[in-house]
Formats: structure tokens, C-alpha cells, sequence
């Protein structure tokens, strides 16, 4: 089985202000469908990593495989469109195009991907904040929303071209205990029943602990 | 990817900072229609002064030149062949200043691929007589259709028309400033006396006026048979051919060839009128001067309110990247904007210039010089409206080059970690 994500002896390095060694050594894989949490202390290297991961960073040292493909020596066009295409991203706090609309937002980036026709792409997103629960939200501004409200319409969005991976960064950070539910649910049904992978960056010990694998890192490593 | 995606983008961009893209595109609205202000107006004004004196100058002279012989009969005398010779006091034969075999030239010309058209003219030397009164008299015999046709005459006879003396052999269009002195009007007639003593009476059928008071006072047009008859020769006799070419540019090659050709003297358009086109060529440099000047302000108004646009949607353009658009899909974005700033305060731009062009045109404008002028001259070339389009995309673009690429380089990471 290819593994959706592996990650070969990554090690990173700060030079400004001063010579940093953020990661050292990182090797990990995750499994087609499998739901894995990344936790550690604060300035440990979780988003760092995440960045690397995600193919937005490319200043590091290793290997980096997705869906089987290394992308470690690909350009900076071909990162862009494995983004679009492989990989949904939800950050911590809610970065959504604030001029457009929710659903606008939700389908900018299957429009950038161009495989389907615009009423597909419409009714796939609206497919997709249906699922969060947040359809009749889709016309208003996306300026014009709660805050949980926001968190769900990136995570619809991460969803909208079908990726391999999801990966989030304290993506349930700002929310409620309750709406902090809603989206581990949505997460374990689409890791599941869909058999996307999931890997999430997590303060949350209750999220971490419902997750299939806890990775736990210190000072840039991973120790378990 | 499809661009229109890219159009979306921006489009929705450009309407959410309604003031700013407004503000920037008058820039371009502003620099544009002062382009084409400025150019139909100088242009117009530069017609209507090629018109003043280029228009009513023939392209190429033919005319004798009354030089005295450069062979003197001692020159001949084979015995002092081979010593130097000095004559002194030298004086050019009285003749009359006749191009010999003109007929013939002017049929053969006629028939010249880069000739436009010819005119043969006739000069007489002689004088107004009315009463006590006499004033000197230039008396120009023309071909009045032909010279009405390729030199705008019609647009310097403010009474009577080329018709009239076309019509009437014993018919005369007098300088205006002649006619005032003489106190003479239209059907009037005037006596012509010739330099021989003889008297012709002429019937006037029209005033001329050409601007220029030494033209005005001296000058006036009567057939060619009549200005032959004036001074007693057949119909043969030319003093002047003036050749209107197909090209202006060819006229100083053509003069130094038609000169060698037939033997007579020739001068063309550009020597005649040497100050005259750096005087058009300047004022053109300073339309040109003017309007990049105005475009460059609008172009760094653009380059400004882009920058300030990236800097302000450094998240979305770190969304946009983190979500799979490329730089170069973030770059056709914001350059697409400028160009879009470009295009429509462009049009604006035309319809501007248009609007003050005509309001300009309509203006009164009563000149001595062109009688025929009532409003201001204003040139309506379809090519200004071009090149001030292309002005303004190419300038927008320019414009929103260096910002579109700052936003092309900027890292998602460092901005998704600043927050
Ligand atoms: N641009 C940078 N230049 C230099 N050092 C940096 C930079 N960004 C992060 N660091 C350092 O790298 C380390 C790891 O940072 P990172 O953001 O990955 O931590 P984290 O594990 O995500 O922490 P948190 O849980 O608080 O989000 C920190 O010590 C931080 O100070
Ligand atoms: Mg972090």
C-alpha cells in the first residue's frame, strides 16, 4: 500500500536571527485513510513541520513523498498545483478571501483545478457546507460569519477538490467544546468512510486521544 | 486554468475598492484625454499653418533664373585660350524669363508616376491704374481650376469664386489689399498697365486674400491666355511650372532632376520652407513630451494604489498560494487589474478627449490669414484614438509590472506564521 504521506530524515534549519536546528531527523508515514495527530509543546516545530509537509516550505534538508510521488525536487508551479490538487490545508485561524462569498470561497480552488464544469463545482460545494452543516450560509460574505462558522467553510474548502491528505493546525483551536465535536466528527467520517488521511497539529489531549495514531514531538523530534 | 477564473479574481478585487480603482482609473482617463486633446489640437493647428504657406507651395519650382552667361564672348576667342581672362561689371542679358519648350515639359510631367499634378503659370510685371493712382502689380496668369485643386485657392478668395474666372477671359481675382486701396469692388473694372506703356482693362470677379499684407497689396490671378495677352506672347510662353509630387519627400531629388533635365531652375518644398517643418516638428514633440508626461503621473498613481492593494491582501494572496494557485496565477491577477484600470479609464480616456475635441472645434476662430476658417482647427485622426488606447494598456501594464511580481515572490508561510 502507497502511503498518503512519508516524510524521509527531514531536518530544518532557522539562520535568522540566529543558527536554529527546528527539525531534526523527521521520518514519518501516514496511511491511506488513517486519522494521525501531531502533539507537543508549544515551539516544539509542529507548524513548522506542517508547513514542510504541506509542500509550502521548501527550504529543508530530506525527502518527501506524496502519494508515492517525491516532491522534494519539483518547482515551485508543481508544488502549487499538488496543493490544489492532493492536499486540503486548514490553518488555525480562519484564512478565508474576505471580498468573496462563502461559497465563492469553497470553489476557487476546484475552479483553479479545472476538471469540472462550474455548475459541477457549485453543487460539489454546496454538497461540501452542507456536510458542516453550514449551507445556508453560502451567499453571504465570508467577512459575515462566526468564527466556527469560518473554521468550518475552510475546512469545506480543504475538502472541495477530493485530496489525499488533510492537514490542519489547531484547526479546532478557536472553537467550543461543542463545535470542537462537530469537527472531529466530520473528520472521523470522511477518514473512515472516505478514506482520507488525515494529520492534525492538536493542543486538544480529548481530540488527540479519539485520533487512530498520536505522533508527539519535542525540541524538533519525534520521540513516539 | 481557465483566465476567467484569474477575471473573477480580480474583478471582485476591483469592485470591493470601488474608490480606489476609480481614483486610478482617472489617472489614465485624464492622461489620455489630454493626449488626444493635445494632439488634435496641436495638429489642427499645425494643418491649418502647413496650410498657410506648405499648401499653397508647389512641391517642385521650374522656373529662369536671370544670371548673366558664364561664358563671355572672350572666352571663345581660341588665340587667349590658355590665359587668364577678367571681365568686369557683368550684367545678365534682359530677356523675358521664359522656360523654353514648357509645353512639351508639361505634358511629359503630367504623364510622371510621382507627380500629382502640374500647373503652368505666367508672371507679369505691372501696374493698378485707378485715376491719380498707381500701384505696382503682380499679375499671375494661371490655370484657375487646376490651381484652385491642387492649392487650396478656393480657401483664399473671400468674394467671387474660381468659377467666375474660369469664365471670363477678361476677368480678374485681385489681392483684397490692392482693392481697398483702389477703392474697388467686385464688378468694378480695373486698368492694367504694362511696363511697355500699353493698358489693359480687367473686369473683377473676385477679392483674394492670402494673410500676408505684401501678397495682398500686389498680388492678383487672371487666366493664362489673358496674362499672355498682357504682355504680348503666344500661348507658348511659361515663366513657371509647379509641380505637386505624390510624396513631399521625393521633392529634393525631383528638383535636382527635372532642374538637370530640362535646364531650368528648381527649388523644392523642403528648401523652400526649411524653418517651416522644424517649427511642425517641434510642436509635435511637445504634444508628445506633454502627454507621456501626464501618463507617466497616471502610471505611478496605478503603481502606488497597487502596492498599496498587495500589501493589503498579503492574506489572500497567501490563501490563494496555500490553496494551489501559483505565483504566476497570483501575478496574472493584479497585473490583470491594472490592465483593466488601463482599458476602461482608457475609454474614458477617448470619450474625454473626443468630448473636449469637438467643444474645442466649436469654438469661433476669425483669422485674416484663412479666411475660410470660422472655428478652431481641430484634427479628428482616428490614429490618435489608437495610439491612446495602446498608451494607456501598455502604460497600466508597465504600471502593475513590478507590484504583480512583488505579489508573485511573496511567501504564504511567512505571512500564515506573522498572524
Ligand atoms: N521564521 C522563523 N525564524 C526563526 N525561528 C523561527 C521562525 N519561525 C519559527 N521559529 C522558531 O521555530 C520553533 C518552532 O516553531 P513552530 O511555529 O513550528 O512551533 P509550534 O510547535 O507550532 O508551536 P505552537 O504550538 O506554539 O504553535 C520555535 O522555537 C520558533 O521560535
Ligand atoms: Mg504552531
Amino acid at each position: 500500500m502507497i502511503p498518503a504521506l512519508e516524510a524521509k530524515n527531514i531536518n530544518k534549519y532557522f539562520r535568522e536571527p540566529v543558527n536554529f536546528h527546528v527539525l531534526k531527523d523527521i521520518s514519518l508515514h501516514i496511511d491511506p485513510g488513517e486519522f494521525t495527530s501531531i502533539m507537543g509543546k508549544s515551539g516544539c516545530g509542529k507548524s513548522t513541520l506542517l508547513y514542510i509537509l504541506s509542500t509550502m516550505d521548501t527550504d529543508y534538508e530530506g525527502d518527501l513523498f506524496i502519494n508515492g510521488q517525491n516532491v522534494s525536487q519539483l518547482n515551485t508551479d508543481d508544488h502549487a498545483h499538488i496543493r490544489n490538487e492532493s492536499i486540503g490545508f486548514v490553518f488555525q485561524f480562519h484564512y478565508l478571501l474576505s471580498e468573496f462569498s462563502v461559497l465563492e470561497n469553497v470553489m476557487l480552488p476546484a475552479k483553479k483545478l479545472g476538471k469540472k464544469s462550474f455548475e459541477e463545482i457549485e453543487h460539489d460545494a454546496m454538497e461540501k457546507l452542507r456536510l458542516l452543516g453550514i449551507d445556508d450560509q453560502a451567499l453571504k460574505l465570508s467577512s459575515r460569519i462566526s468564527g466556527g462558522q469560518k473554521q468550518r467553510v475552510a475546512i469545506a474548502r480543504s475538502l472541495i477538490n477530493d485530496p489525499v491528505i488533510i492537514m490542519g493546525d489547531e484547526p479546532t483551536g478557536n472553537l467550543d467544546s461543542k463545535n470542537s465535536d462537530i469537527v472531529f466528527n466530520i473528520f472521523q467520517e470522511l477518514s473512515h468512510e472516505q478514506g482520507l488521511s488525515l494529520l492534525i497539529v492538536t493542543h486538544d489531549d480529548d481530540f488527540a486521544h479519539r485520533t487512530d495514531r498520536i505522533i508527539t514531538m519535542e525540541d524538533g523530534r519525534i520521540i513516539s | 486554468m481557465k483566465f476567467s477564473v484569474i477575471l473573477s479574481i480580480s474583478k471582485t478585487h476591483l469592485i470591493s475598492r470601488r474608490k480606489q480603482t476609480v481614483v486610478a482609473a482617472l489617472g489614465v482617463t485624464f492622461g489620455i484625454g489630454a493626449y488626444i486633446i493635445m494632439m488634435s489640437f496641436m495638429t489642427g493647428l499645425n494643418g491649418l499653418l502647413d496650410g498657410l504657406v506648405l499648401n499653397r507651395t508647389p512641391h517642385v519650382h521650374l522656373y529662369t533664373e536671370e544670371v548673366p552667361s558664364v561664358n563671355q564672348p572672350i572666352h571663345k576667342v581660341e588665340k587667349y585660350k590658355d590665359q587668364t581672362k577678367f571681365v568686369y561689371s557683368v550684367k545678365p542679358k534682359r530677356k523675358r524669363p521664359q522656360i523654353h519648350n514648357a509645353l512639351p515639359i508639361l505634358d511629359m510631367l503630367k504623364k510622371h508616376p510621382k507627380v500629382a499634378g502640374i500647373t503652368p503659370q505666367v508672371r507679369a510685371q505691372g501696374f493698378y491704374l485707378a485715376g491719380q493712382t498707381q500701384l505696382n502689380a503682380s499679375i499671375l496668369g494661371v490655370d484657375v481650376l487646376k490651381e484652385a485643386d491642387l492649392y487650396n485657392l478656393r480657401d483664399y478668395i473671400v468674394e467671387g469664386s474660381v468659377l467666375d474666372l474660369a469664365a471670363n477671359d477678361k476677368g480678374i481675382i485681385i489681392g483684397k489689399g490692392a482693392a481697398e486701396k483702389l477703392s474697388l469692388t467686385v464688378g468694378d473694372l480695373v486698368q492694367i498697365g504694362t511696363i511697355e506703356g500699353e493698358v489693359f482693362p480687367l473686369k473683377i470677379v473676385g477679392f483674394y486674400q492670402s494673410g500676408l499684407a505684401d501678397i495682398d497689396d500686389i498680388q492678383s490671378y487672371v487666366n493664362l491666355k489673358t496674362a499672355q495677352r498682357i504682355i504680348g506672347e503666344s500661348a507658348d510662353y511659361i515663366t513657371d511650372l509647379n509641380v505637386k509630387l505624390l510624396d513631399m519627400k521625393n521633392a529634393p531629388a525631383m528638383a535636382k532632376d527635372l532642374g538637370k533635365q530640362f535646364d531650368v531652375a528648381s527649388v523644392d518644398i523642403q528648401t523652400a520652407n526649411a524653418q517651416f517643418d522644424s517649427g511642425t516638428s517641434i510642436r509635435n514633440m511637445i504634444s508628445y513630451a506633454v502627454s507621456i508626461a501626464l501618463l507617466i503621473v497616471a502610471g505611478f498613481g496605478i503603481y502606488n494604489i497597487l502596492n498599496m492593494l498587495i500589501y493589503e491582501k498579503m492574506n489572500d494572496i497567501a490563501i490563494l498560494k496555500a490553496t494551489g494557485f501559483s505565483g504566476k496565477d497570483v501575478r496574472r491577477i493584479f497585473i490583470s487589474q491594472a490592465v483593466i484600470i488601463g482599458f476602461f479609464g482608457g475609454l474614458f480616456g477617448l470619450v474625454l478627449g473626443y468630448l473636449v475635441s469637438w467643444l474645442i472645434s466649436t469654438v469661433p476662430f476669425e483669422s485674416e490669414a484663412l479666411p475660410t476658417l470660422k472655428t478652431m482647427p481641430v484634427n479628428f485622426e482616428t490614429s490618435f484614438y489608437f495610439i491612446g488606447m495602446i498608451f494607456a494598456m501598455v502604460s497600466t501594464f508597465l504600471a502593475g509590472y513590478l507590484p504583480s511580481k512583488k505579489a508573485e515572490r511573496i511567501d504564504p508561510v511567512e505571512i500564515i506564521r506573522g498572524q
